[in-house]
């Protein structure tokens, strides 16, 4: 016997939840208990009142799942709103990496060049290091990091996905 | 503008137990220890509050369940911190699963020792954080009041379900100024009640149309309170068609009416699997589709619409995609439904084709069992326990197992809230502190945990409970000496390899009863079943019946698992070879 894996799409939530203690732990919690994927997750505070948190889950799986992940979410009672950006159309993702390089000779010029095609920025640059600040959809990081190996990455950190849709109104 | 009065500081125990009973809370099902003594010390001068001392954690979960269960109202539990809270995981999870309103107070090691190991501490919150409904951790006595008075809220509104609040010892100790909360709602949990007025009609113009309709319906339909049951019958007898339930909603709907088929899924009834599978709408009314009711998914009610009645969206398409979810109360949404009807004078058709194709299926008497005059057979010691006692409209509690599901197919219930099982757990050891606490809701009642002999050792310990609190429990054990469903499935799937199955030392159970104060009764013959059976019930106090039954005997019929409906097993002459391996996977 073999076990059959499905085909999957990759979606994108910005939920709203309570910023209460454990909110991340139920959330993150219901992605594991369910056996669903979590590609990135970030959370932060965004009410005057500091009441409010928005999560972004980018995430994958069949569409059936994609449904069963919002009603699972939604059920949690200190979740207030649950908005699929995928399905709801236009929006835009950004994520921001921190990367930083060591080399000396070719390879620094080369990665001072490759920053520059990719809009990264220096944030911090010793003789034989830099450290570049980028921002941009998840596959442009991907990529720019993917370059940068090839020229002495050291390490990297990424902020994971935010998202939001396109024109005047809320999700 | 309300004037603020100075109200006085009471302490975080004090606080619990006041907001307890502004909740109307009167029964509390708990045990003590160091990290609940404070509330233990503040219920001590509340005579109002009743709390029933149960000899496990476990015990005190299922005993709110049956209490929950057979009155409709919360169940409340008290435990300590560590093992008092991890022995009440299988009940908190078992009533998530059968979405019980139960609310479940747990003492923590004080706030500034919370992460240091402590003695018995346990990360309450986040063992039991799947398992609950919500879950809360106190840090403040003044947020007591709220936080109780919305956690009674979220277990019994919507669909219901357990929710543990825990109370570290400091927190039950400090002081804070205490209003009652009495009467405020929560505005962050307020479930849809009634159903959309467009998916009503649609609703409605799918059920005229239909040509062979049967409503399926679940749990949900109890937990919507006893009008739902009435309103079911309505809807079922202005649509004239055939009903059918899950385990979980036997009673909702009269076993003696004609257009009763039994229930459906794995050990449900022929008539009821095909009538299922041979529909073309189906009206499924707070059920949620599970695995042990469809069978294999692509083969389940292959050609009907579908209509999904449920009050949580989250069950809607996770396992059979509908063609019609209407989201609310189910009670409501048939109220609806029914006035939608009868507004467009919908004159049901007698269906008169379809009709005659279940009484059909129904000729095959599938639950036909062998006789014989030697053994005790244990689907004829159910019919006989239900003939000797259901004009009194008992409460049957059960043990999970075969004795479980010969249950739920020959007792035949009329009335809502009176059958309390496992079902979505399948919990061994569910059945007697939920008779216990049924008992507790109902002291005039007879209340019969039908069970199972390796099941009823799981939580034997409470045949003491029973006695402490003068509770006329009956147990009546279908004894054959083996995990009979275990035994079953490895005699179906194993080659009769019987892997541990067998129930080796058992007590001597009369034995065992009367050291606890009860009355014990041994059947071993057919011709004593009557007597032993009139015995039990005209005994007062509680009494436990060792019912010997004949130990080879299988459940059926039987859908195995991953079958379609129409693969039913309708007799042990239908079972061939082993099964591959994709069977045995299944549970
Ligand atoms: C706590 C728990 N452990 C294990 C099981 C698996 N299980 C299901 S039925 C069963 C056998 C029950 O035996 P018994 O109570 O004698 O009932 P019978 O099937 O013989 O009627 C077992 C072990 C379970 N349902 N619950
Ligand atoms: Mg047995």
């Amino acid at each position: 016997m073999h076990i059959k894996e499905e085909k999957v799409e990759r979606h994108v939530l910005a939920v709203l939840v309570d910023n209460e203690a454990g909110i991340l732990a139920r959330i993150a919690g219901m992605f594991t208990a369910r056996g669903y994927n979590i590609e990135s997750l970030t959370v932060a505070d965004i009410s005057a009142d500091h009441a409010i948190s928005r999560i972004t889950i980018a995430t994958n799986g069949p569409p059936h799942v994609i449904e069963q992940i919002i009603a699972q979410l939604d059920r949690l009672v200190p979740v207030h709103s649950v908005r699929d950006l995928t399905e709801a159309g236009p929006h835009v993702q950004r994520e921001l990496a921190l990367v930083k390089v060591s080399g000396k000779g070719e390879n620094r010029i080369e990665a001072m060049r490759l920053a520059d095609v990719y809009r990264a920025r220096v944030v911090d640059a010793t003789t034989e290091s830099f450290v570049f600040e980028i921002t941009g959809a998840p596959d442009k990081i991907q990529t720019f990091v993917g370059l940068m190996r090839e020229v002495g990455l050291v390490e990297v950190g990424r902020t994971g996905v935010v998202a939001i849709g396109r024109g005047p109104d809320a999700a | 503008m309300i004037m603020e009065l100075k109200v006085a500081e009471k302490s975080g125990a004090e606080i619990l137990v006041q907001t307890l009973l502004d909740l109307g809370v009167d029964t509390v099902f708990g045990y003590p220890g160091g990290a609940v003594l404070p509330i233990y010390d503040a219920l001590y001068d509340h005579p109002k509050i009743k709390h029933i001392l149960v000899r496990h954690e476990q015990a005190a979960t299922h005993a709110a369940e049956g209490y929950a269960r057979s009155t409709g109202k919360p169940g409340v539990v008290l435990v300590t911190s560590g093992p008092g809270a991890t022995n009440a995981v299988t009940g908190i999870t078992d009533a998530l699963m059968d979405s019980i309103p139960m609310v479940v107070i747990t003492g923590q090691v004080a706030t500034n020792l919370i992460g240091s190991d402590a003695f018995q501490e346990a990360d309450t919150v986040g063992i039991t954080r799947h398992c609950t409904k919500h879950n809360y951790l106190v840090k403040q006595p003044s947020d007591l009041a709220g936080v109780l008075t919305e956690a009674f809220h979220i277990a019994t509104q919507g669909r219901p379900g357990p929710v543990v609040v825990d109370i570290p010892k400091n927190v039950q100790v400090a002081e804070a100024e205490f209003r009652s909360h009495n009467g405020k709602i929560n505005p962050r949990y307020q479930p849809q009640i009634d159903g959309d007025f467009k998916a009503i009609n649609e609703a409605a113009e799918m059920i005229m149309q239909a040509k062979a309709p049967i409503l399926y319906t679940g749990g949900g339909i109890i937990n919507s309170g006893p009008k739902a049951s009435e309103t079911l019958c309505q809807l079922a007898e202005l649509l004239g068609a055939p009903v059918t339930s899950t385990l979980m909603g036997l009673g909702a709907f009269s076993a003696s009416s004609e257009q009763w088929l039994g229930m459906l899924g794995m050990h449900g009834t022929f008539e009821a699997n095909m009538a299922m599978n041979r529909a073309d709408l189906v009206v499924c009314l707070g059920a949620r589709f599970d695995d042990r009711i469809t069978g294999r998914i692509d083969a389940f009610s292959p050609n009907s619409k579908k209509i999904h009645v449920d009050i949580d969206r989250s069950s809607v398409n996770k396992t059979i995609r509908v063609d019609l979810p209407v989201i609310g109360d189910v009670g409501r949404v048939m109220e609806q439904l029914l006035a939608v009807l009868k507004g467009r004078k919908f004159n049901a058709p007698d269906y008169e084709e379809w009709w005659a194709r279940i009484k059909g299926w129904r000729a095959t008497n599938c639950l036909a069992y062998p006789e014989s005059k030697t053994e005790i057979m244990p689907q004829e010691a159910i019919r006989k326990l239900w003939e000797a006692t259901h004009e009194r409209d008992p409460i049957i509690t059960t043990e999970v197992g075969q004795h479980q599901m010969w249950a739920a197919q020959h007792f035949d219930f009329e009335k809502p809230n009176k059958w309390l099982t496992s079902g979505g757990l399948g919990t061994m050891g569910y059945g007697l502190p939920a008779a216990i606490g049924a008992q507790l809701g109902d002291p005039d009642a007879l209340v019969i945990d039908i069970a199972g002999e390796a099941s009823i050792q799981m939580n034997i310990q409470e045949l003491g409970t029973a006695s402490q609190y003068r509770l006329p429990v009956k147990i009546f054990i279908l004894n054959n000496e083996y995990m009979g469903m275990v035994r079953q499935w490895q005699e179906l799937t194993y080659e009769s390899r019987y892997s541990n199955s067998y129930s080796d030392s058992l007590p001597d159970f009369i034995k065992l009863a009367e050291s606890y104060g009860w009355t014990g009764i041994l059947i071993e013959d057919p011709s004593d079943l009557e007597a032993g059976i009139k015995k039990m019930i005209e005994t007062d106090g509680p009494v436990l019946v060792d019912c010997r039954v004949a130990k080879l005997a299988n459940c059926f019929p039987m859908i195995p698992s991953g079958a379609a409906h129409t693969d039913m097993l309708l007799t042990p002459e239908d079972v061939k070879g082993t099964m591959d391996d994709n069977a045995k996977a299944l549970v």
